[in-house]
């Protein structure tokens, strides 16, 4: 029975090795902070870390999961403390309808690890999840905010 | 869109009036009540705010302050900038205040007529600010007046000594004091007067027009936020749904054993084909695959086996459809306005112009996909969905399943995206004819390309435009005629010769501005289900009106903005009787023009390839003018590098939620400018997912958006839709400015690539 770990928790799972990993977790373990948006790995709604890689988990057959380290939004903030990114989103009022926000944390986080100091073209390259309400001018400045609130910490 | 149903300032006062004993109502589904549509909230229920102080607040004994909001949030911030009017009358820390999202409040109105119970709960035509204005503030007010009488009795003193702010009420003259927690339980026993108190004057604001943040941002950082998708009933079954891919088409063979061999899933069931010839309750013929999972359905629905017919429009596609718009308007059309004598006058002018302009089918394509879960009982309905109409959504469904209106409950919870998708319920109706079908609650989730292909599209058109002047450069006539498929077809009741009026705005400008004026429609035959999409005809008209200003201005030697003032002129009220009026007053969007133009130093020199734009439209009530930077590479590379506008909507709530609706505004009318259409061939749509429906990525959005209100102090109007229609045409303006090239078609894709 394939094991991983999930916001820190193991869990067994024994279904069809084919399912995405996005149902995975919004369905049989309750993490709705994971959202649907196209299935197709365009949007990045249902952006997770694996193994602290930035995933797509719509298009990730739950296969390809075995043993790995799983982290989802609601795993990202240590306590009641917030992550930076999860700070600096709320510092700069970044989400409108919100729907794509948990996902673009989730990536901003991941990409924050690699890229600690970012420049606007390291964004613009980096980035790429979908925001369909057009929040990109504030999420822009959420991410510089989030880099220096992390001061500059490559891990 | 609902039926406009009345509501006045004595409903809320009778409402009151019902208070003193907790109304004990019985829910109409219990099992409702165990689905939180927010973490850490009361259940959304009416009958919890009812029966106390108001049917909006409810003051807790920790002195903290829950307000309902009756619309629909779906990033608009209305779940911030309704409470707020509350707030400011109610007295209260805005800090202390918790949002929450009222379900459907309709009942029986006197008439027999179904009316609201309290106010209007649409979220839709930048309405929800204009219409709770004063009837919010009057919530709070009536509120704040209980608690007063109550510590009123208390002390034993008249009213008229106290006085409330803070959440505490004060006797000044002996120093007692209560708090509004203290104080809730005796004002709700108490009786409301019977005329409502006095609102506030402007200058005694606390909490309106000061930047709020927005009230769930916690709740959706975390994850916690809830949306439809995430609802969930009790022994709950889910669906997926197989819809015919042709416009009305409906299926020669269907073999869905293979799907029922599925494990988990328990029923294959149809859903018939919306009526031809009058208003969708649904979108199209389909077999939902209902399962114990999500994923066992979507698996059952990959195993279906159906043969569809290709329907009536099998032959439409994409350049059919603007053929056939282009064979219109070699013809003459409906006149729907015609002042003076537009031919005389074009016939005798010193200059004339002409330009064609082309928008296609555009998608609403909201982020979180459409979805309902439909618990069809016996006793009642619930259904649990992401609408901006709940109102509506009861509607349907009762008319889809013959059920009493006052039988069903409508929970709509937070929306991920709703551009105007949302005012249709198909996906509701859907739901509940799928659980009445298998007796359970269900959970209907489409998929990204159900979507993209069982779209209310933005009704594609060609425009074509002519303008006269005289020697002395006075605009002597114009001439605006339209050829598209109007979204208001398929409406009951309503015959093709008014289909125009969802597409032309008769008093949109320049008209009443010029002696000699026509506005002439083409109804466009296609098979495409149309709806509206944000600022409905605005985006498409205010590229095609302030792109044919620019290409004149420019061809007789004026400069763009100069031209715009002229033609507008001093302020003054002119008659407007399309949404939005019912006045217009051009001089507020030249105010808007110069500011914008001010700020965003328009008429400075740039150097090559770089170019800067500008427009302005009066939308639903709301002025807004922008300047638009670009920079075009000489591969033909497009890189949009700021725009600063300039914003005029009366009195502003929320100036953050301004400010972010416009950065929306911009950010939805340039990704749809550069990249959005929806492809149609063989009477459907094959635009699929968003690798080839590319909504814009940040790379792409300006990194300098600047917004500047003018906020003069009149009744105010919506913000969630007039950031669009200027966007494109001050684009393509800029673009001008940058290339020398005139972008009359949109998208604008692959134009200035450099071959």
């Amino acid at each position: 029975m394939p094991r991983l770990k999930v916001n820190g928790r193991r869990v067994d799972y024994a279904g069809d090795p084919d399912m995405p990993l996005l149902w995975f977790l919004r369905d049989e373990q309750g993490l709705k902070g994971v959202k649907f948006g196209c299935g197709a790995a365009h949007c990045g709604a249902c952006t997770v870390h694996v193994d602290g890689e930035a995933v797509r988990s719509c298009v990730t057959p739950m296969a390809a999961v075995e043993g790995a380290d799983i982290t989802t939004i609601e795993g990202l903030s240590d306590g009641g403390t917030l992550h930076p990114v999860q700070e600096a989103w709320l510092e700069e009022d970044v989400a409108q309808c919100g729907y794509c926000q948990a996902g673009q944390i989730m990536a901003v986080a991941a990409f924050l690890k690699k890229t600690p100091n970012p420049t606007d073209a390291d964004i613009d390259d980096g980035l790429t999840n979908i925001c369909r309400c057009g929040t990109y001018h504030r999420l822009r400045k959420a991410v510089h905010r989030a880099a220096a609130l992390r001061g500059g910490r490559s891990s | 869109m609902n039926a406009p149903f009345v509501s006045t300032r004595r409903d809320i006062l009778r409402y009151g009036a019902a208070g003193g004993a907790l109304i004990i109502a019985a829910p109409l589904a219990s099992c409702a009540r165990q689905t939180k549509l927010e973490p850490d909230e009361p259940p959304p229920t009416l009958e919890w705010f009812e029966g106390k102080i108001g049917p909006f607040v409810v003051i807790n004994a920790d002195e903290t302050v829950h307000i309902g909001s009756p619309n629909p949030e779906m990033g608009q911030g209305v779940d911030t900038s309704l409470p707020m009017l509350v707030a400011e009358e109610l007295e209260v820390d805005f800090d202390k205040v918790k949002m929450v999202q009222m379900p459907l409040g309709i009942k029986m109105g006197d008439d027999g007529n179904m009316t609201w119970k309290h106010v209007p709960q649409g979220s839709g035509g930048s309405t929800s600010i204009p219409e709770n204005w004063e009837v919010l503030r009057q919530a709070g007010a009536l509120a704040r007046g209980l608690l007063i009488s109550a510590a009123a009795v208390r002390f034993g003193v008249p009213d008229s000594e106290l006085t409330a702010s803070n959440g505490v009420v004060r006797h000044a003259a002996s120093g007692r004091e209560a708090t509004y927690g203290a104080l809730a339980e005796a004002a709700a026993s108490i009786a409301p007067p019977e005329e409502p108190p006095a609102l506030k004057p402007r200058e005694q604001f606390r909490i309106i027009g000061k930047p709020q943040k927005m009230k769930n941002a916690r709740a959706i950082v975390t994850g916690r936020a809830i949306y439809g998708i995430d609802a969930e009933l009790p022994n709950m079954l889910h669906a997926v749904m197989e819809r015919c891919p042709y416009f009305d088409g409906t299926a020669i063979s269907v073999d869905d054993s293979a799907a029922r061999a599925v494990p988990g899933v328990v029923d294959v069931v149809k859903v018939r084909r919306p009526p031809l010839d009058g208003p969708y309750d649904v979108q199209a013929e389909g077999y939902a695959v209902v399962a114990t999972s999500l994923w066992a359905a979507m698996k059952g629905r990959r195993a279906l086996n159906i043969e569809w017919d290709h329907g009536p429009y099998a032959d439409e596609s994409s350049a059919s459809f603007k053929r056939h718009c282009a064979d219109l308007l070699s013809g003459t059309g409906q006149i729907v306005r015609n002042d003076g004598d537009f031919d005389a006058a074009f016939a005798g002018a010193a200059a004339t112009y002409e330009a064609t302009y082309w928008q296609p089918y555009v998608s609403h394509a909201p982020l979180e996909p459409q979805n309902a879960l439909a618990d069809v009982r016996e006793d009642g309905i619930t259904i649990i969905a992401p609408t901006q109409t709940p109102s509506s959504c009861n509607r349907m469904v009762a008319e889809a399943l013959q059920r009493d209106r006052l039988d069903i409950e409508v929970l709509p919870t937070r929306l991920g995206g709703g551009f105007g998708r949302r005012l249709s319920n198909d996906y509701a109706v859907e739901a509940a004819l799928i659980s009445q079908a298998v007796k359970a609650p269900v959970k209907l989730l489409w998929t990204r390309e159900d979507d993209l292909r069982h779209d209310f599209y933005r009704p594609a058109g060609m425009h074509h435009l002519k303008a006269a002047f005289d020697a002395d450069g006075k605009l002597t006539g114009w001439t605006h005629r339209l050829a598209s498929a109007s979204k208001y077809y398929r409406r009951p009741n309503l015959p093709e010769t008014d289909y125009w009026s969802a597409e032309l705005y008769p008093d949109d400008f320049p008209g009443g501005l010029t002696p000699n004026y026509r506005m002439e429609y083409f109804s466009a035959k296609s098979g495409a289900p149309r709806g509206s999409w944000r600022a409905p005809a605005h985006t498409a008209n205010a590229f095609v009106v302030q792109s044919f200003l620019n290409e004149i201005a420019h061809q007789r030697g004026e400069d763009p903005l100069g031209f715009r003032l002229r033609l507008l002129g001093d302020p003054r009220e002119m008659r407007y009787e399309q949404h939005g009026g019912p006045v217009f007053n051009p001089g507020r969007l030249a105010a808007c023009l110069r500011l914008a133009a001010e700020k965003g130093g328009y008429g400075e020199k740039l150097p090559q390839g770089r170019g800067r734009g500008i427009a302005g439209h009066f939308t639903f009530g709301g002025y807004c003018a922008q300047v638009v930077d670009v920079e075009v590479g000489e591969d033909g590379s497009l890189k949009t590098t700021r725009v600063v506008a300039a914003v005029d909507i009366g009195s502003v709530v929320n100036p953050n939620g301004v400010i972010a609706q416009l950065e929306s505004g911009v950010n939805d009318g340039l990704s749809t400018a550069l990249h959005l259409a929806i492809e149609i061939a063989g009477g459907r749509v094959t635009t699929g997912n968003f690798d080839s429906y590319p909504l814009m990525k940040i790379a792409e959005a300006p990194p300098v958006i600047e917004t500047h209100i003018i906020d003069n102090g009149d009744a105010p109007s919506g913000m969630g839709e007039m950031g669009i229609p200027p966007l494109a045409p001050a684009l393509a303006h800029a673009i001008f400015e940058a290339t020398g090239k005139r972008i009359r078609t949109l998208p604008i894709a692959d134009q200035l690539r450099v071959r």
